[in-house]
């Protein structure tokens, strides 16, 4: 087996130097009658090129987002990523490191989850970001959890137009630790009045921008509510991108700022691995979840970088620590900042507004089509569309005429058929002309 | 262009002692800022036509201020990252014995197939109908997952070890609950991982500690004696993480399922008996699994993991959504609770998506490579190389609970450094010198001083050798009391001992611009 380097004789010899006669002498604790007297009924050792013909096939099933016409989003988005970044993340002193529980042989990962916690900050205009979570949505959870912690409170508001799976995310944590939630109904034309729902209970308030439905929220009066009342306001993001042109929660009020990552450096890959953003403000920072990393100097005097702030985490504080994370998303991590290193400001603004001019050419478009309309007035680089029809069905006919055409509302919203004939459209940089074209021709001949 | 007239090919002065350098740097070793410090907001790395302005549609909430951060172009992005990577010790760079962490080779076919287009850039919200061969490999990977584990269902969502725990603790509230009871009593072993304590509190659970017996395994009759109808579970890992298979794995099952409780297993150390035992057969209700430990997913610095959690027939129904079932062989995504089969009663769901997938197709490239009969050979070279180091070590290093077999990984304490004026810790950094990426200390937190090492089964027996005998020359060292080469060390990584004092005390924890010098 090519990634096994002992032979038979290694093998006899290392069992000699130990004193036993047998392997199965050192599986002497596991009860005799448990032992497999045999591997277990699967298929036996495959050279690489018969994996890659398996794994192959399988992957040759399902349409890449690359090769149609793609207008896909809801929490994960089809990006350009710049080659280098995939060359670099391959890099394998990045790729099979560990934690940096060695600092001083693990200055490279200590260093750009510095420099990923200073972008992260600087992007969601608040003042620390640990170095990730799992992703947006956990982030979510994470981050009501922490409200909690703060304010001594265990109620969470939900806004309406938070997306869907986000809110199952928070409500499964919520049940099964008593928490409560209220989660309010959506509103897919973005008129929500949440300052109703928060009261002297609520620990936090819970919303997204630009929301499931794409509208765009000031935040500014919510969090002036919240503060009133001696609650936090969890802003969320699950595109990225949109804080290369859009008002970050930071400077509306926020107090957590919660993010799917996805969108730099990483690939769709059917929904993972992501990398969730978690940031606050100072004050906060001993109550926040997750690793941090910090600068401090080396026994000569010279800057380096450490994990800090651990009497947090679960390896010190076991029960009392401020959350069950062990992991974060490295290598997405990685990627994260790569990308927008390669981007910088300039980049990223000029990103930001080629999605969002996409969008509108788009959303302008499919306007133009009798029967659909676009629900927005505010949006970024995806909306709402309203279709005379079941918008599942429509989806699905698009997507056997070759356009994945966008999520219908009902795949998220099963429980609510009121939305069966919404869907939401996103459109990033990727998409030409010709993908617009092509979505408008399709649509018109299924509708 | 070399040319060799006149080259002086002699090794001239080279043995006098190093100088010092203008920039600090060693050669190869090169010092590296930080990108606020070398980035102007103005570069970029990315071009990026860009058509016609449009209305903009943003309701007034256009970002006006400066963002601050800083570009580079795509050379130097390059060289800043390649510089920042050779700081950093990997799995490629040399032995890498991290106990608990199964740092075993990583395949790089895996890593070429989680790229595929049909894996790699397909959206977890595109019609079903266009991933069906994503669904494939889900349940295929579920399939192996629980003929190793000998378990009837698994949850593939979980997206790390400590997150599969959560999922495998939420289950059997869940489960619990259905019976129409709440219990808040969850018991763990004073050498679990600490996620095991921290994911019961997260849930509402007090959490008793039951402390091991001598012989470093948990007593039967000590979880007998903690054992109340208030005992929701208890969790378990096994091989327990002083490196020894928990003998009485079975009639601790047997005791706690008499109480009504069910049993969760730490699945941390599956890799020593993946094709040696099954789970299932030891009375195992729930056990997470990390991908990226036991399947050789990358650890890539601290993530992304994977922990998918095989469950038991008591169990399986509280799986939480999405996941994937079969109906008539034919794989099919269940996203809600209500759209599954009968008789299923999901807890919840976990996070947004479908699950870590890409490291699914990683994981299933590292099965389908070794194969069953691979994955068991793996299993006995991890469990032989451990032992083979036990033997080459023990008379030197003091072996806490005495010379038996171990599994996996082999846990020494600090006893034998007695008197010599060292630690766990300098012993540790002198290793970095040596070459070698040191192994976990100062866990479990049962002995003193611990030093768990896990060489994995993809280590040769030359490299296994001279890890032995670098270890011994150092522990020989410590006894006749060098202590220059154990209480400066280390000496030749890119930093010294880092002061973490420091960093704790006054937090730094992102750049800021150097604040203008006052005037004179």
């Amino acid at each position: 087996m090519r990634y096994l380097p002992l032979t038979p004789e290694d093998r006899s010899l290392m069992l000699g130097r130990i004193g036993v006669g047998r392997i199965d002498d050192l599986f002497a604790d596991v009860p005799a009658a448990k032992l497999l007297p045999r591997a277990p009924d699967l298929p036996p050792a495959a050279s690489e090129l018969a994996v890659e013909r398996t794994l192959g096939r399988m992957a040759g099933r399902n349409v890449a987002a690359g090769a149609v016409p793609f207008f896909v989003g809801c929490g994960a988005y089809k990006h350009h990523v710049p080659a280098s970044v995939d060359h670099l993340i391959q890099r394998s002193e990045f790729l099979t490191s560990y934690t940096p529980y060695q600092p001083e042989i693990a200055q490279g990962t200590l260093h750009y989850l510095f420099e990923f916690q200073t972008q992260v900050a600087m992007l969601t205009g608040m003042e620390v970001a640990n170095a990730s979570m799992y992703d947006g949505s956990t982030a979510t959870a994470e981050a009501v959890l922490m409200a909690h912690r703060v304010t001594r409170r265990r109620k969470a508001v939900l806004a309406g137009n938070l997306h869907p799976h986000y809110r199952a995310t928070v409500e499964t944590v919520s049940a099964m630790s008593d928490h409560a939630v209220a989660a309010l109904p959506p509103q897919p034309d973005g008129r929500e009045d949440l300052l109703a729902a928060i009261d002297g209970e609520t620990s936090c308030v819970v919303v997204q921008t630009p929301d499931l439905y794409g509208h765009l929220h000031d935040l500014a009066p919510i969090a002036e509510k919240a503060h009133a009342a001696g609650a936090l306001l969890v802003a969320v993001v699950t595109e990225i991108v949109s804080l290369g042109l859009v008002t970050p929660p930071g400077d509306m009020g926020a107090d957590i700022v919660v993010a799917e990552g996805q969108s730099l450096g990483n690939a769709l890959s059917f929904g993972g691995p992501y990398v969730g953003l978690f940031a606050t403000r100072a004050r906060y920072v001993r109550q926040m979840p997750g690793r941090l990393v910090g600068e401090t100097l080396d026994a000569e005097g010279r800057r380096g970088f450490v994990l800090t702030l651990s009497t947090r985490e679960q390896h010190i504080r076991r029960e009392k620590a401020t959350s069950n994370i062990c992991t974060n998303s490295g290598l997405c991590t990685l990627a994260f900042t790569i990308h927008l290193t390669l981007l910088g400001e300039a980049g990223l603004r000029r990103l930001a507004r080629v999605n969002h001019a996409n969008a509108v050419r788009l959303a302008d478009m499919l306007s133009a089509v009798p029967g659909v309309k676009v629900l927005n007035d505010t949006f970024f680089n995806e909306f709402a569309v309203r279709l005379p029809g079941n918008a599942a069905g429509i989806v699905e006919r698009l997507a056997a005429r070759g356009v994945l055409a966008g999520v219908p509302v009902s795949r998220l919203e099963p429980a609510r058929p009121e939305l069966a004939d919404l869907a939401i459209v996103a459109a990033t940089e990727v998409n030409t002309d010709a993908d617009r074209a092509a979505y408008v021709a399709a649509l018109q001949e299924v509708l | 262009m070399l040319n060799r007239q006149g080259r002086q090919t002699d090794t001239g002065e080279a043995a006098a002692a190093a100088p010092g350098t203008f920039t600090g740097n060693r050669a190869l070793r090169i010092e590296e800022a930080l990108i606020f410090e070398i980035g102007r907001p103005e570069v970029t790395g990315v071009d990026l036509e860009e058509g016609d302005g449009v209305v903009p549609r943003l309701g007034g909430l256009e970002r006006a201020a400066r963002i601050g951060l800083p570009g580079l172009s795509e050379p130097e992005t390059l060289r800043h990252y390649v510089r920042l990577s050779r700081m950093n010790y990997g799995i490629d760079t040399g032995v890498f014995p991290l106990g608990s962490c199964t740092m075993k080779h990583n395949p790089r076919l895996n890593e070429k197939m989680a790229r595929l287009p049909g894996f790699g850039d397909v959206h977890p919200l595109q019609p079903a109908s266009t991933v069906p061969g994503a669904l494939e490999l889900m349940a295929e990977l579920g399939r192996w997952l629980c003929v190793l584990t000998g378990m009837p269902a698994v949850a593939l969502s979980p997206k790390a070890g400590a997150h599969g725990e959560l999922c495998g603790m939420m289950a059997i509230k869940a489960a619990l609950a259905a019976r129409g009871e709440k219990r808040s009593l969850v018991l763990v072993p004073e050498s679990a991982h600490g996620t095991n304590p921290a994911t019961a509190a997260l849930l509402g659970y007090r959490v008793e500690t039951v402390p091991a017996r001598s012989d470093g395994t948990v007593d039967p009759a000590e979880v007998e004696k903690h054992l109340s109808p208030d005992v929701a579970a208890v969790m378990l890992t096994n091989p327990n993480t002083c490196g020894l298979f928990e003998r009485d794995v079975v009639a601790i099952a047997d005791a706690v399922h008499r109480a009504g409780a069910y049993f969760y297993a730490d699945g941390a150390n599956f890799n020593a008996i993946v094709g040696k035992a099954l789970p299932g057969e030891l009375g195992v209700d729930a056990m997470h699994i990390n991908l990226h430990k036991t399947f050789s997913t990358p650890h890539g610095g601290g993530g992304p993991g994977a922990g998918p959690v095989t469950l038991s027939a008591a169990l399986a129904p509280f799986a939480p959504v999405p996941y994937v079932t079969l109906e008539g062989g034919t794989p099919r995504l269940v996203e809600h609770a209500g759209e599954g089969e009968a008789g299923r009663a999901p807890f919840g769901r976990l996070s947004a998506f479908h699950g870590q997938m890409g490291m699914f197709v990683r994981a299933m490239s590292y099965m389908l490579a070794h194969g069953s009969d691979g994955m068991r050979q793996a299993s006995e070279d991890a469990v032989l190389a451990a032992n083979y180091l036990r033997a080459g070590l023990k008379d030197l290093m003091s072996l806490p609970f005495g010379d038996r077999p171990c599994m996996h990984e082999v846990l020494f304490d600090d006893h034998w450094l007695d008197g010599t004026g060292l630690t766990t810790l300098d012993f540790a950094k002198a290793m970095i010198d040596e070459g070698y990426h040191p192994m976990t200390v100062y866990f479990p937190l049962v002995v003193h001083g611990a030093m768990l090492i896990e060489p994995t089964e993809s280590e040769s027996k030359a490299s296994l050798d001279l890890f032995v005998a670098a270890l011994r020359d150092l522990a020989m060292a410590a006894h006749r009391g060098d202590k220059a080469r154990f209480t400066g060390a280390p000496h030749y990584a890119p930093r010294r001992r880092l002061d973490e004092t420091r960093a704790a005390r006054t937090p730094v924890l992102r750049w800021t611009p150097p604040q203008p010098q006052a005037a004179e």
